[in-house]
C-alpha cells in the first residue's frame, strides 16, 4: 500500500529504466574489461585488428565502468532518492527522459567511436568534442532537475545523501567544462587547449576528481541512502556526516597532484597534493565508519540480509583503499609504485569493492520497491556476493604482487651496479599475473551476469503479475 | 552520538536552501583548483629551463627542415605530428610513458630526466600514467627505423616477451596532408608557433603511410635538446 502510494506519488519510470540499463552496463563494461586483460596476458587476442586493440578498447572499458554503469546507477540512485527524501515527485518528468535518452546515446556514441580511434587522448575524458558538448548538456539537465526537486521539497531540511550528490553534480561540471576545453580541427578532432605541464596538471585534477567526486561522492550519496535504508537505522552520525561532506568537498580536489610525483611538474605541487592526500585519510575513514556503525545494535542483520552485505563490504573496501591512496602518494612509495600495475590495482579495489559494490547493493534494495515485485531470487543474491568478492580479491592481489614486482625490477642493480633486468624481462613476469588478473575478473564478469539475469526475471516477474499496473491503479488514501 | 542531531548558524541555513548549499559548495570545490593550477600558468617554476640556451630551439625565422638534431624544443614537423595523431589515435599513451623521473634507474634505462619545456607544445600532453611497456621519451635514434617497422607491424618478431598488439595496418593507411594543415592551423590558434609555411609543406607528405608517420614521431622523442653536463636543469 505504502509503496503504491510512492507510485503514484512520484516518478519511479525513469528510476526502473536507469535500474535495468545499470544492469546491463555494469555487463558490458566488465566484459570489456575481462577482453583487455587477457589481450595483456594473450596479445594474440588482438588478432590484429584496429577496432579491438588493446589501446582502443581499454577507454571503452573505462567510459563503459564509469560513465555507463557509475552514470546510470548515479541517475537511478538520484532520482529514486530525491523524491523519496524530499516527499515530493520531480521537478520536471520530461527533462528526466531528456536526461534518460541523453545519456544513453552519448553511451552509444562511446561504443561507436572509441574503437574507430575518435579520441580526445585524455584518459577518462577521451569522448570528442561533439560528444563532450552533448555531455554537458544533458549533466547540466540532470543536475536542474535534481536541485529544483530539492527546491520544490516538502521537508524542512536537505538529507544527507542530497548534499553528496549535489557536490558530485557541481564538481563534475567544472572539471568538464575545463578539462575538456580543445580546439577542434575537424568532426572528429580536437586538440586541448593546455599543452604539456599546465594539461598534466589539468588532467590529473579532473582524473582524480572523475574518482573523487563522480565516484565517490556520487556513491556516498548512494550509501548515505541506502544503508541506513536497508539496515532500518538512522545514520550513525549527523555531525560526522557534516564534517565527512564539506573535508571531503575542500580536500579531494587538491590530490590530483599526487599523480605527478617526480614528473616535470613543479615540486610543490606534487608535494602539496600528497600532504592534503595523507590528511584525507580522516574524512574517509570518518564516512566509512559512519556507514558501518549504522548497523550498530543490527549486526545480526549481515546474516541473513544478503543486500546489506554488498552495502557493508563496500564500506570495508572504500576503507581500504582510502587507507591505501594516501600511502601510494608518499613520495617514497610513489616512486615505487608509479606507472606499475599497483595503480591498477589500487583502482580496481575501489572500482570493484567500493563503486561496483555498494551501486550493486543500492540496485538489489531499489529493483524490487520500484517493480513492486519480490526479487526473483534471494540465493542469486548470495552467489553474486561471493563472486563479486572472490574476484575482486583476486583481481586486486594480483596486481599488488605484479606491481610491486615490476617496480623493484625496474631499479634492481646487479653486483656490477648495472640494472639487473631488462624492461622485457619485467614484462615477462608480469604474465602469471596478468592471467590471474582477467580469472578475477572473470569471476566478477559472472557475478554481474548473475545479477543481470535475476532482475530480468524479476522484470518479467512484474510485467506478468501487473504488479507495477496495480500500484499504479490501486486506491490509495491520499 | 546522539546529541546535537541539529544543525546550526550557517549549515543550518544551507540545508534549507539548495542555491545557497549548492554556493558554498562551488566556493569550496574552487579552491584547491585557484591555488594548483592557476599559478602554473604564470609561476616560472612551471617551466624552469625554457630560458636556458639550448632548451628551447631560437627559430629567427628559419624553416623547421634547418633544424638540426639537439637545437632545441620545435613544433613537430608535419609528417611527425601525422605520426603523434595515429599514437593518439591508437592510445599507445595508456601503456607507455614520455616522462623520465630524475632516479638512477631511469637515467640508465631511458636518459636525462625530462623537462616541462620538452612537451610544451603538446597539445595534450603525452607523459601517460603506466608503464606496461618502456618509456618513449627518449626513444628516438636509440632504433633503426627498420626496427621499428618491423616492431610495429609484429612486436614479438623483435622482442618475445612483448604483450604490444601488432600494428599492420600502419602500412596500409595513407596520411593526408591537406587535412594535417586544418591540424596545424588548430594547434597555432592554442599556442604552437607553426607559421604558414610551415603549414603549406604539409602538402608534401600525401601518400607517406602511416608507419612512416609514427616512426618519423618516434624517432624525434628526446632528441630536440642537447643536455650538458653539470646544468641544472631543474631544482
Amino acid at each position: 500500500m505504502e509503496e503504491a502510494a510512492a507510485e503514484q506519488k512520484y516518478n519511479f519510470d525513469v528510476v526502473r529504466w536507469f535500474a535495468v540499463m545499470t544492469a546491463v552496463y555494469l555487463v558490458v563494461g566488465a566484459l570489456v574489461g575481462v577482453y583487455i586483460a587477457s589481450e595483456l596476458a594473450w596479445p594474440v587476442l588482438n588478432f590484429d585488428s584496429p577496432y579491438i586493440s588493446f589501446g582502443r578498447l581499454r577507454p571503452l572499458h573505462t567510459n563503459a565502468v564509469i560513465f555507463a554503469y557509475g552514470g546510470c546507477i548515479l541517475m537511478a540512485t538520484a532520482f529514486y532518492t530525491v523524491q523519496r527524501t524530499c516527499a515530493v515527485r520531480l521537478w520536471s518528468d520530461k527533462m528526466a527522459w531528456f536526461t534518460f535518452i541523453g545519456w544513453n546515446l552519448i553511451i552509444v556514441s562511446a561504443v561507436i567511436t572509441l574503437p574507430l580511434g575518435i579520441t580526445q587522448s585524455k584518459e577518462y575524458a577521451e569522448l570528442e568534442w561533439p560528444i563532450d558538448l552533448a555531455i554537458a548538456v544533458v549533466w547540466l539537465s540532470f543536475m536542474f532537475n535534481f536541485m529544483m526537486t530539492i527546491a520544490n521539497r516538502k521537508t524542512s531540511h536537505i538529507y544527507v545523501s542530497n548534499w553528496f550528490f549535489m557536490g558530485m553534480m557541481i564538481m563534475i561540471t567544472l572539471l568538464h567544462v575545463v578539462n575538456s576545453a580543445a580546439i577542434p580541427v575537424g568532426l572528429f578532432k580536437s586538440y586541448s587547449a593546455y599543452s604539456g605541464v599546465q594539461d598534466a596538471m589539468i588532467q590529473w585534477w579532473w582524473g582524480h576528481n572523475a574518482v573523487g567526486f563522480y565516484l565517490t561522492a556520487g556513491f556516498l550519496g548512494i550509501m548515505y541512502y541506502f544503508v541506513p535504508k536497508q539496515a532500518n537505522r538512522p545514520v550513525f552520525s549527523y555531525r560526522l556526516s557534516v564534517i565527512h561532506f564539506w573535508a571531503l568537498m575542500f580536500g579531494y580536489v587538491w590530490l590530483g597532484a599526487h599523480h605527478l610525483q617526480y614528473t616535470a611538474l613543479p615540486d610543490w605541487t606534487g608535494s602539496l597534493g600528497a600532504a592534503v592526500s595523507i590528511a584525507m585519510i580522516i574524512p574517509s575513514w570518518g564516512g566509512a565508519v559512519n556507514g558501518m556503525m549504522t548497523l550498530s545494535g543490527a549486526w545480526d542483520k549481515l546474516r541473513t540480509d544478503y543486500v546489506l552485505r554488498f552495502l557493508i563490504i563496500s564500506l570495508a573496501f572504500y576503507a581500504m583503499s582510502t587507507f591505501e591512496g594516501p600511502i601510494m602518494s608518499i613520495k617514497t612509495v610513489n616512486a615505487l609504485s608509479h606507472y606499475t600495475d599497483w595503480t591498477i590495482g589500487h583502482v580496481h579495489s575501489g572500482a570493484l569493492g567500493w563503486v561496483a559494490m555498494v551501486g550493486i547493493g543500492a540496485l538489489y534494495h531499489m529493483i524490487p520497491k520500484v517493480f513492486h515485485t519480490p526479487i526473483y531470487s534471494k540465493a542469486l543474491i548470495n552467489m553474486h556476493f561471493w563472486t563479486a568478492t572472490i574476484g575482486t580479491v583476486i583481481y586486486v592481489v594480483a596486481m599488488w604482487v605484479s606491481g610491486i614486482m615490476q617496480g623493484l625490477m625496474w631499479r634492481a642493480y646487479d653486483d656490477y651496479g648495472t640494472l639487473a633486468y631488462t624492461f622485457a624481462e619485467s614484462v615477462e613476469a608480469m604474465h602469471p599475473y596478468y592471467a590471474m588478473r582477467a580469472i578475477g575478473g572473470g569471476i566478477f564478469l559472472l557475478g554481474a551476469i548473475i545479477m543481470l539475469f535475476n532482475i530480468i526475471m524479476t522484470v518479467l516477474k512484474a510485467k506478468g503479475s501487473g504488479s507495477i499496473k496495480a500500484a499504479q491503479s490501486a486506491a490509495v488514501a491520499a | 552520538m546522539s546529541e546535537n542531531t541539529q544543525p546550526t548558524g550557517l549549515q543550518d541555513k544551507a540545508e534549507r536552501n539548495v542555491w545557497l548549499f549548492a554556493f558554498l559548495t562551488f566556493l569550496t570545490v574552487s579552491v584547491a583548483g585557484l591555488v594548483e593550477i592557476v599559478p602554473l600558468f604564470y609561476l616560472d617554476s612551471a617551466m624552469p629551463a625554457k630560458h636556458i640556451p639550448g632548451v628551447v630551439w631560437k627559430r629567427d625565422g628559419k624553416s623547421l627542415d634547418d633544424w638540426k638534431e639537439g637545437d632545441g624544443v620545435r613544433p613537430l614537423k608535419p609528417l611527425e605530428l601525422a605520426g603523434r595523431d595515429v599514437y593518439q589515435r591508437e592510445g599507445c599513451y595508456l601503456c607507455h610513458s614520455q616522462m623520465i623521473r630524475p632516479f638512477r634507474d631511469e637515467k640508465e634505462r631511458y636518459g636525462h630526466y625530462s623537462l616541462a619545456s620538452e612537451s610544451m607544445y603538446d597539445h595534450p600532453f603525452q607523459w601517460g600514467s603506466k608503464r606496461t611497456g618502456p618509456d618513449l621519451a627518449r626513444v628516438g635514434g636509440k632504433y633503426s627505423d627498420e626496427w621499428h617497422v618491423a616492431h610495429l607491424t609484429a612486436p614479438r618478431s623483435v622482442v618475445p616477451e612483448s604483450v604490444m598488439p601488432n600494428y599492420p595496418w600502419l602500412l596500409e593507411n595513407t596520411v593526408d596532408g591537406e587535412g594535417l594543415k586544418s591540424h596545424m592551423r588548430g594547434l597555432r590558434t592554442v599556442g604552437v608557433p607553426y607559421t604558414d609555411a610551415d603549414i603549406d609543406s604539409a602538402s608534401a607528405i600525401t601518400g607517406k603511410t602511416e608507419m612512416d608517420a609514427v616512426v618519423a614521431y618516434l624517432q624525434v622523442l628526446g632528441t630536440m635538446v642537447k643536455f650538458q653536463e653539470g646544468v641544472t636543469y631543474r631544482e
